[in-house]
């Protein structure tokens, strides 16, 4: 206590300013990169009201977006709960771009300026530039002229061809913003700003120098041999490369009705589903990374005696409140909590690699008592998603402290089990349900293009790959299959079929629902 | 050194314009919603901020979405306090579902989202389909207008408003505290030093006293200089502050026939008549008292609930209602205090006889108490092209055809829908100057 004195402390009081933000955001930089190794893009921080916080929220995050009524309606429903009291804002909002921007709400406190600092722009920001999901599929230099490029698109689209008709294909769009992302294969990199120009000056000249009377051509008649039936398929889906999982992506690629401009309105669609889909996949890591971070510089910066206990104690209370996982029966359930179930992992993983106990010894052989459990933290984060994150690091330990079981649910009994619980022979069972739970992919309903007959009745064949025996909701189905036969032009079918046994499980078509 | 950016004066409201945009998208649901909360409210409450549920049909954004009743899940859930492997737990019977780990569809299960509709929004939706014409619909939403008012005083203003007293009374203790040299010491120094002057053969001691007087005197004048004898630091402004307009109060009438014969599209049609009634009231006076007349064979004075909702079986004997106002306004609204309105909404139907004596009261009373009477006869909207506005009609109309020449103040029409109820406000202020000189 006798080394604590007044003068080392990087701000007094609970009102900030420009001058203390940045003293105390230099003090955090020398833990984050000097101790903790974190490599970040550069930040910039920005000030914003709380109304300014409510309009980010409602445009999913983004400093730019394009003009749409669901945005609207979002910001109405935040506000209202924000309001009413029901939820309070966040005290940050961080962009994954370069320099990655993090917003600071006014309000907050000094101290809690420190710490949301420490969480988003050091923790938040070595996560996005060093998660491999990331570096994948996303481009964080391109992201934020991409979202001005979108933006301007748009409203120039709504000059030239009117608000109404850009509205419906965006709807279109937002309806199959889930299967508009690759999952299985790798994506195409995200091109450059000058080669997405020069693609669309091509379009543009295109669409210039059309002329009808191409159209008026005699075409040549094929002779449709059934036994070349078959074989045409095959061609056919060769050509189209089918089967395709990405439905926004085929659509732009393949609708038969649709010009140009609505095709580059699908483009920016997918552009920020895809854009997005990592953040999805990484929730809990995510967080818990930044979690991690800002309780580990905040109690570093105690350490040295550069942050007063008045304010550890605000910061601590704040931590908690965060961290807080209410039981299943609690009402305040909401789900597992990932700021609770990262942080957690991540200190037991700083726990095993430091005193492991015979357990971990057994569970996690590769790191247990290594000693260095940042360098084994900073390769968690670089190469896991939340799946195989919780597959290889949830601990018999922490399954403990969260009590966590596991239940199944059949759709048929009156009943549902308890298949596994926190002991010696649930731990691998519930440690996997854990992980499929996190699993994007896997959770979101599977729906591919199959076929499409260009020279027949043009209908475009879906499946649904039925997993575990979960169907779709009908009303969303048939609304959302009504959206993509919109953007396709012709009649859509979507066969659900069992993905064990290979059997037909249900069919529609909006050709049926629409009589 | 990281970039900070104050982003705090950055222009606000950077989503009004998709706010905007899903208004527009919802119009028609939440014209909808506007006009049932209008049908319940109180009259004088349509005239205010409204929350409207999350519209559902038009603002819905579909996406496939698992449904919750079929197939075979598994959940992980902390906090297991009692449970074993291999126990089973009864399924909730209704809602809930299982584990309750169902992904909420954004919009889907908000039953209590209200979405505030600003005044404006809601007069706009309200009186979309009455046809109202935009200046009046601008003037609706006009705010009262405000006289200047005498309150305490300003240190800023026009010289104008100069309040001279006050000045001169800041001017007096400024110059007392701050030990300005008064006139009369001046007098004295420049009497003694000019009596100092006179003297034929100053003595060394005069000469000494003259050079001190000047000294004195110099100094005196040059406190005199600086500390004048009103500085702008005295001067006190009177100041004005902008007072509501104090109208003169307004009393309205609501009668209304109640029998049978009258549904619920013509107590709807008839509500919206006073509604607008009000709105336009409300615009000129101050304070509105509302007075509900419901008649059947007999009438009496009941509260707004009761006149639009409980129903009432019986004849029907319009002068009740006539009568029953009269009294109330001899009663409790003198009519050189209040300015009074009517407005009589029925089908038409009178017992036979009667239609003559309810003229007659009008002409001879009513009109002369109210500033305008209107009534509104409500049909059926096939009836229009029988009637159109010629003579014939019901009985009680053609009793009202006669006065209605007769007195300025007085307008009745056929209402079979929406639209047809403007242009009797039209009437009604395009006379109004005639009526308040009549006052």
């Amino acid at each position: 206590m006798a080394r604590r004195t007044t003068s080392g402390l990087l701000f007094q009081g609970s009102d900030w300013n420009f001058a203390t933000l940045s003293r105390a955001y230099d003090a955090i930089e020398q833990v984050a990169l000097e101790e903790m190794g974190l490599s970040v893009y550069p930040n910039q921080l920005e000030i914003i009201t709380s109304e300014q916080m409510l309009d980010a929220y409602s445009s999913v995050g983004m400093p730019l977006m394009y003009q749409h009524w669901s945005f609207g309606k979002r910001f109405a429903y935040e506000e209202h709960h924000y309001r009413k009291g029901h939820r309070g804002l966040a005290y940050e909002l961080v962009i994954n771009s370069n320099p990655c921007i993090t917003y600071l709400m006014e309000e907050n406190t000094m101290a809690m300026q420190a710490l949301v600092t420490a969480h988003a722009a050091f923790g938040h920001n070595h996560f996005f530039k060093n998660n491999y999901l990331f570096r994948q599929w996303t481009d964080a230099g391109a992201i934020l002229s991409y979202m001005d490029f979108a933006k301007k698109y748009v409203t120039k689209c709504e000059e030239r061809h009117g608000t109404a008709a850009v509205e419906a294909i965006l709807d279109s769009a937002h309806a199959l913003m889930d299967q508009g992302v690759f999952r299985y294969r790798r994506p195409p990199r995200l091109s450059s700003e000058k080669v997405r120009e020069r693609a669309r000056e091509r379009l543009e000249y295109e669409e210039q120098t059309y002329s009808d009377l191409w159209r008026t051509l005699p075409q040549v008649a094929e002779s449709r041999d059934p036994a070349e039936a078959e074989r045409d398929a095959s061609e056919r889906k060769k050509v189209l490369n089918l089967p395709e999982e990405n439905l926004l992506y085929f659509l732009e690629k393949h609708s038969l009705i649709l010009e140009p401009w609505q095709r580059e309105l699908l483009r920016i669609v997918r552009v920020i589903a895809q854009y997005f889909s990592p953040q999805r996949q990484t929730k809990v890591m995510n967080e818990g990374c930044a979690t991690f971070v800002h309780y580990t510089i905040i109690n570093r910066l105690y350490d040295q005696g550069r942050i007063g206990e008045g304010h550890m104690l605000e910061l601590l209370q704040s931590h908690s409140n965060v961290v807080f996982q209410p039981d299943f029966n609690d009402r305040r359930y909401p789900g597992i909590n990932p700021y609770a179930l990262g942080f957690a992992m991540m200190q037991d993983i700083q726990r095993i690699a430091t005193e492991p106990t015979e357990e971990d010894r057994d569970w996690f052989p590769s790191f247990a008592g290594n000693g260095d459990w940042m360098e084994t933290l900073r390769d968690a984060w670089a190469n896991h998603r939340d799946e195989s994150f919780i597959l290889q690091y949830l601990s018999p330990a922490v399954m403990r402290k969260f009590r966590l079981f596991q239940l199944s649910d059949r759709s048929s009994d009156r009943f549902v089990e308890v298949a596994s619980i926190h002991n010696e022979r649930g731990y691998s069972a519930v440690r996997s349900a854990l992980a499929n739970s996190y699993d994007v992919a896997a959770n979101q309903p599977d729906i591919q293009v199959m076929d499409v007959d260009l020279l027949g009745d043009r209908q475009l064949r879906l499946q649904h790959n039925v997993k575990h025996g979960i169907l779709l909701d009908e009303g969303s189905r048939d609304a959302t299959m009504r959206h993509i036969r919109h953007l396709w032009g012709y009649e859509v079918s979507l066969a659900g079929v069992d993905a064990q046994s290979g059997r037909t499980v249900y069919e529609c078509s909006t050709a049926k629902s629409s009589e | 050194m990281p970039n900070f950016i104050d982003r705090r004066l950055n222009p606000k409201d950077k989503s009004l314009g998709n706010r905007q945009r899903f208004l527009k998208r919802a119009r028609e649901e939440l014209k909808r919603v506007i006009k049932d909360q209008v049908k319940s409210d109180r009259i004088i409450d349509v005239d205010a901020a409204h929350g409207v549920p999350m519209p559902t049909d038009g603002a819905s954004e579909p996406t496939f979405q698992p449904s919750r009743g079929s197939g075979e899940r598994n959940y992980v859930l902390p906090g297991n306090k009692e449970f074993s492997a291999g126990d089973r737990l009864p399924k909730p019977e209704a809602g809930g579902g299982g584990g309750g780990k169902g992904k909420p569809g954004t919009g889907e299960s908000d039953d209590d989202f209200q979405f505030i509709l600003s005044r404006e929004e809601v007069l706009d939706l309200f009186f979309e389909d009455l046809e109202l014409p935009d200046m009046v619909k601008l003037s609706l939403k006009e705010t009262v207008t405000f006289k200047p008012r005498r309150a305490g005083f300003a240190t800023a203003g026009t010289p104008t408003n100069i309040n001279v007293g006050r000045t001169m009374r800041n001017s007096f203790g400024r110059r007392l505290a701050l030990h300005r040299p008064k006139e009369k010491e001046l007098t004295a120094v420049t009497d003694e030093i000019a009596q100092l002057e006179v003297e034929p053969e100053p003595t060394a001691k005069s000469r000494q006293r003259l050079k001190e007087l000047r000294v004195e005197l110099e100094r005196i004048e040059k406190k005199r200089r600086r500390i004048p004898y009103v500085d702008p630091v005295d001067i006190r402004f009177n100041r004005f502050e902008q007072q509501p307009l104090p109208n003169a109060n307004a009393v309205m009438f609501c009668l209304m026939d109640v029998s049978a014969s009258m549904g619920e599209r013509e107590k709807d049609l008839a509500k919206r008549f006073f509604v607008l009634l009000h709105l336009f009231l409300k615009r000129r006076y101050e304070r509105i008292d509302i007075v509900f007349i419901r008649h059947t064979d007999e009438a009496r004075e009941v509260d707004e609930e009761t006149f639009f909702y409980s129903t009432q079986s019986g004849g029907t004997i319009v002068s009740t209602a006539l009568e029953e106002m009269i009294r109330i306004v001899e009663d409790r609204y003198p009519s050189q205090i209040w300015n009074i309105y009517a407005a009589q909404a029925s089908d038409g139907d009178n017992i036979i006889g009667d239609s003559e004596h309810c003229a007659a009261l009008l002409r001879e009373k009513l009109t002369k108490l109210c500033q305008y009477y209107a009534y509104v006869e409500i049909i059926d909207e096939r009836e229009t092209e029988i009637f159109g506005s010629t003579d014939n009609g019901t009985a009680l109309w053609r009793a009202y055809r006669t006065v209605d020449g007769e007195k300025s103040n007085f307008q009745m029409t056929r209402i079979a829908k929406p639209a047809d109820i403007y242009p009797v406000f039209r009437r009604l202020f395009a006379r109004q100057p005639a009526a308040r000189t009549r006052k």
